[in-house]
């Protein structure tokens, strides 16, 4: 839900007296800096707006942001935040998680808070492993992680949390990582969505699993490891200088995508697929798409909005009441009745 | 007939049959598929309608459609009426409607010697007989030798009412409960027009089956009326009369535990004057209360059935945090998945109203069943030094009064409360004097809506040790919150060992410092030989059993306590005022252990965890221990009583509504 007003703030506005207590380096910094850069762009009401949070690195954010702000515990931001917006839905949500609260502990209340389609935006930080209590292995920990309690590494496969969020019947999926440029960008479209918005941010865990993202995320040929998608565009990656253009086509047979070369700019004889936001099926495809043969499909992979829950439950809620009178007096005495005769005043 | 289970113990109802009774239990026992609970309620109706005072206990199998006929498919509605005060549901069935083979293999133990039953011998066929493991039909040898009997074929005589419908003989005999109605209001002398206008409405839709069934009850009670009905003792079954409860003046309803504590929170939520939000998710007991209340909506309740019971709570405190009375209710094993959300509500300090319908057992236990073994669960089950009010209704009247007490308390203090009932009085009927909302004092909610001092102070505490109420979307007041420990005052993340202290304190004195009414004495005097300390659904038996005691002479009084945690202020003087104290309970002493430890008072436990509720005789006997000049036999456990109760089936005993003192 957006604040019909438009207020005019800055960066500094949105920043508190808080000192922010992350790891030197943490990826956390770079996130919290990009939504405070964000949030005057959109024109949002600092008042109007709630940071809510479950239990890990990421979510001390609320203590950092100008706001109002409920660190809750872990897991169950997703249905805290929900008894927030049907109490007051023109409050601005943005929930803040991690792999761990909420996908491992919070991981039912995620997918409902998805299919109710509760209108906020969802952060997950996910840096594929636990932080705040020392690096054991994540639900997105890759198989092999060497943690703590993996010694000898993690031997189970990892959840893949744009595929869960599709699973769940999000209408919004988009993915960023923490230093990336384009980051306010999918913030922006993110809260541009009225319904509940999820996005993956990948965070680097800079004492416990410093740079594994590296192979798509550095700067040292970026942009033939990253797909930035966008709606209407085709799904193009690579440049000339770095070993030519390709681009995603769709292989009628094996229903899957596979990388074509792009000569000559040429995307369209090449049978690059022009991404559709609206589009499932494809968004699925790029969620799982496998990064190494592939690369790491980012931005908005899907935005087909639908009636939000809080917007469901107020049209309920009228059609319900409409024509009917809130008297107590008269409920505490409906049904078979009967009286005792007397002097007692009668309360209907 | 026998005369009634409360003034009587089994032994003398026997030698006292034909004294004109003033109170009667009848029981509607069948398969659970037979529409016993609907009977038993619409028998409800008209008995309250009759102007009888009148306690109930529904009583019905965990699965829903158990398979036909077995022992462990039986369902029964007891009812005890009378004209005068009834505060339980009956010790023992006068009366016993079987309605099957093993309704009355299930049942029939229960029931008073001379006692009548009233039996379908058309369902007392050989599959059915086997199927309830009785070797040989009990209607043929001496089983019911020391009953009334009155044996008819109910589902033919039903077939043959209904016959001029051309319903299929599956859908006539669905009537039969309807038939066995019929035959109990004539029995008591009971108008039809009420229960004819119910079905009229429940099948409006169905106009065929609405006459049908008004056939079968017609069919019924003109059965009662025309045929010779002869037991083997007594004689000629007759109609009994049952005079009216000399009752206060006023307007009266039958109500239910669940429909009481919905309304009651939706007098709360107005006196705060605020929206309520109600966060459920499915289970026995519970569950009654979102039903309630998902029907209530233009009374500004938003309800909500979440994920789980985690969901449940941490929604009903983010509607809290935003500014709506946050509510939500379990039973055991759901109120234990709450418990973190709990403590976060603690910390943060915000209003919330926790409703327990207690259950039997731990884990899953006994889902149908009631107990009151959550006490500790309550007031001591949470990490860490988390204290919460916790009050307990003692009848399903009395959980109107209790809800709202919880909703003034959980606004005024800024806190969770807890609010105690069981499965029985979430089930039970009593009736209730329909009480005037506007006779109830007012609390509204206040906001804060701008700074508390030199910058903002989200933790600074009022006179009652309440911090501000502060809703998000009030300008200017931006702040965090969280289950992190907060410095006092402003609620930054505050680790410091000093401000730990404080706060645990400040949260400790807040809860202590609740106002709770001066604890009265129930029936007897402060001082004297034996105080006799309940809580919760025993008010009735204890009641009873203290009321009978002391007419015997015994110096006995009855204390019942609504207010658990805190305490009031009085208790331990009241207490240290009585030679002896006994505190029956449906669990192994946990209420004692409270008392014991915060006044150091001898609080001697009588404890029942068979499932089944305490019995006024039971009560009476172990009261007489204390005047039996027998040293040591007092107080202990109550023996597992099969004659109370079928094993399959526990049951219930209830309290009034009613002012008692």
């Amino acid at each position: 839900m957006n604040a019909p007003a438009k207020i005019e703030t800055t960066l500094k506005d949105w920043e508190t007296d808080q000192e922010v207590r992350w790891c030197p380096g943490c990826g956390d910094y770079a996130i919290l800096k990009a939504v405070q850069r964000t949030l005057p762009q959109l024109g949002v009401d600092p008042a109007n707006t709630v940071f809510i949070s479950g239990i890990g690195c990421s979510s001390r954010f609320p203590y950092y942001m100008e706001s109002y702000g409920f660190h809750t515990i872990h897991g169950r931001a997703p249905a805290l935040a929900t008894g927030v917006k049907l109490a007051n839905p023109e409050l601005n949500i943005w929930l803040v998680t991690g792999d761990g609260d909420g996908l491992s502990i919070g991981g039912n209340h995620m997918m409902h808070v998805l299919r109710r389609n509760v209108d906020m935006q969802i952060m997950l930080f996910n840096n594929e492993i636990y932080g705040l209590t020392k690096g054991q292995y994540s639900p997105t920990s890759r198989v092999g992680t060497p943690s703590p309690s993996t010694p000898r590494g993690s031997v189970d496969a990892p959840a893949n949390p744009c595929a869960f969020a599709l699973g769940s019947g999000a209408r919004f999926v988009a993915r960023g990582f923490d230093v990336s440029k384009n980051l306010p960008d999918v913030l922006k479209a993110a809260h541009a969505h009225r319904g509940a918005a999820f996005i993956e941010i990948f965070q680097n865990c800079i004492v416990y699993n410093k740079d594994v993202f590296d192979d798509f995320a550095a700067p040292k040929g970026a942009e033939d490891r990253q797909l930035w998608l966008e709606d209407g565009k085709p799904m193009l990656f690579g440049s000339e200088k770095s070993g030519g253009v390709k681009g995603l086509a769709l292989d009628t047979e094996t229903l899957a995508f596979r990388v074509v070369d792009v000569p000559d700019g040429d995307w369209e004889s090449a049978g690059v697929r022009v991404h559709n936001a609206k589009n499932r099926v494809t968004a699925h495809l790029l969620a799982e798409l496998p990064f190494g043969p592939y690369p790491m499909a980012l931005g908005v992979l899907y935005d087909d909005p639908a009636p939000t829950f809080s917007d469901s439950v107020i049209a309920e809620h009228e059609a319900a009441s409409k024509g009917k009178e809130a008297n107590l007096a008269k409920l505490l005495g409906t049904g078979q009745t009967w009286t005792v005769d007397g002097t007692a005043q009668d309360p209907v | 007939m026998a005369s009634a289970a409360e003034t009587n113990t089994r032994d003398e109802a026997s030698n006292n049959s034909e004294a004109a009774p003033d109170a009667i239990v009848v029981r509607f026992a069948g398969d659970s598929g037979d529409g016993m609970q609907l009977t038993g309620g619409q028998f409800t109706l008209s008995t309250a309608l009759a102007g009888n005072d009148l306690a109930t206990f529904p009583d019905f199998p965990a699965e829903i459609r158990a398979p036909q006929g077995t022992l462990f498919g039986v369902s029964a509605f007891q009812i005890n009426f009378g004209s005068r005060e009834i505060n339980t549901a009956g010790d023992a069935p006068d009366v016993l409607v079987a309605m099957n083979p093993a309704a009355l293999k299930v049942n029939l133990p229960a029931l008073k010697s001379g006692g009548l039953v009233i039996v379908d011998t058309g369902e007392f066929s050989k599959r059915n007989l086997d199927k309830a493991k009785y070797d040989a039909n009990p209607l043929e040898d001496d089983t019911l030798a020391k009953y009334d009997v009155l044996a008819f074929d109910i589902s033919e005589l039903t077939i043959q009412a209904v016959e001029p419908f051309g319903l299929g003989k599956k859908d006539a005999l669905r009537s039969k409960n309807m038939w066995t109605l019929g035959l109990a209001l004539w029995m008591f002398d009971r108008p039809r027009e009420p229960i004819h206008n119910w079905l009229k409405q429940k099948f409006a839709k169905k106009p065929d089956i609405a006459d049908a069934n008004i056939a079968a009850l017609d069919a019924g009670h003109a059965y009662g009326e025309t045929a010779e009905l002869a037991g083997p003792r007594s004689g000629a079954m007759r109609q009994t009369n049952m005079p009216p409860v000399d009752s206060e003046p006023g307007l009266y309803r039958t109500i239910t535990g669940a429909e009481s504590i919905s309304l009651g929170l939706v007098a709360g939520a107005q006196l705060a004057e605020l929206p309520m939000f109600f966060g459920g998710y499915p289970i026995t007991p519970a569950s009654a209360i979102l039903h309630h209340l998902a029907r209530l909506k233009e009374y500004g309740v938003t309800t909500f059935q979440a994920e789980d019971e985690i969901a449940a709570i941490c929604a009903a405190i983010g509607a809290s945090y935003a500014g709506s009375l946050g509510v939500t209710s379990s039973s055991g094993p759901g109120i234990a998945l709450k418990t973190e959300a709990m403590g976060l509500a603690i910390m943060t300090e915000l209003p919330l109203v926790i409703v327990n319908s207690q259950r039997g057992g731990p884990s899953t236990g006994l889902p149908t069943k009631t107990e009151q073994s959550d006490l500790y669960q309550a007031v001591y089950g949470r990490n860490g030094d988390a204290p919460m009010p916790v009050i307990a209704a003692r009848s399903p009247g009395d959980a109107f009064e209790c809800a709202i007490e919880a909703c003034r308390i959980a606004v005024k203090y800024m806190t969770p409360v807890m609010l105690l009932t069981d499965g029985y009085i979430a089930n039970a009927a009593e009736p209730w004097k329909v009480p005037d909302p506007s006779s109830y004092e007012p609390f509204p909610a206040t906001f804060l809506t701008e700074k508390n001092g030199e910058t903002l102070l989200p933790y600074a505490r009022d006179e009652k040790g309440a911090r501000p109420w502060i809703k998000p979307g009030t300008p200017g007041l931006m702040h965090r919150i969280g289950g992190i420990e907060k410095a006092q005052g402003t609620g930054h993340i505050d680790y410091a060992p000093d401000n730990h202290q404080a706060m645990t304190d400040a949260r400790k004195h807040k809860v202590l410092g609740v106002t709770v009414p001066e604890q009265e004495v129930s029936l007897g005097q402060k001082g004297g030989k034996l105080a006799v300390v309940g809580w919760g659904s025993t008010f009735g038996p204890i009641h009873q059993a203290v009321r009978r005691m002391r007419a015997k002479g015994c110096d006995v009084s009855h204390i019942h306590v609504r207010h658990i945690w805190p305490l009031p202020a009085n208790l331990g003087d009241l207490l240290n005022s009585y030679e002896r104290v006994l505190v029956p309970e449906m669990n192994t002493g946990q209420f004692k252990t409270v008392l014991r430890d915060q006044y150091l008072v001898d609080a001697e436990p009588l404890t029942k965890t068979s499932g089944q509720p305490f019995q006024i005789a039971e009560l009476e006997d172990a009261i007489g221990k204390y005047f039996d000049g027998i040293e040591g036999n007092e107080g202990g456990q109550v023996p597992v009583n099969d004659q109370q109760l079928p094993n399959l089936s526990a049951g219930y005993d209830s309290g009034s509504s009613k002012d008692m003192d």
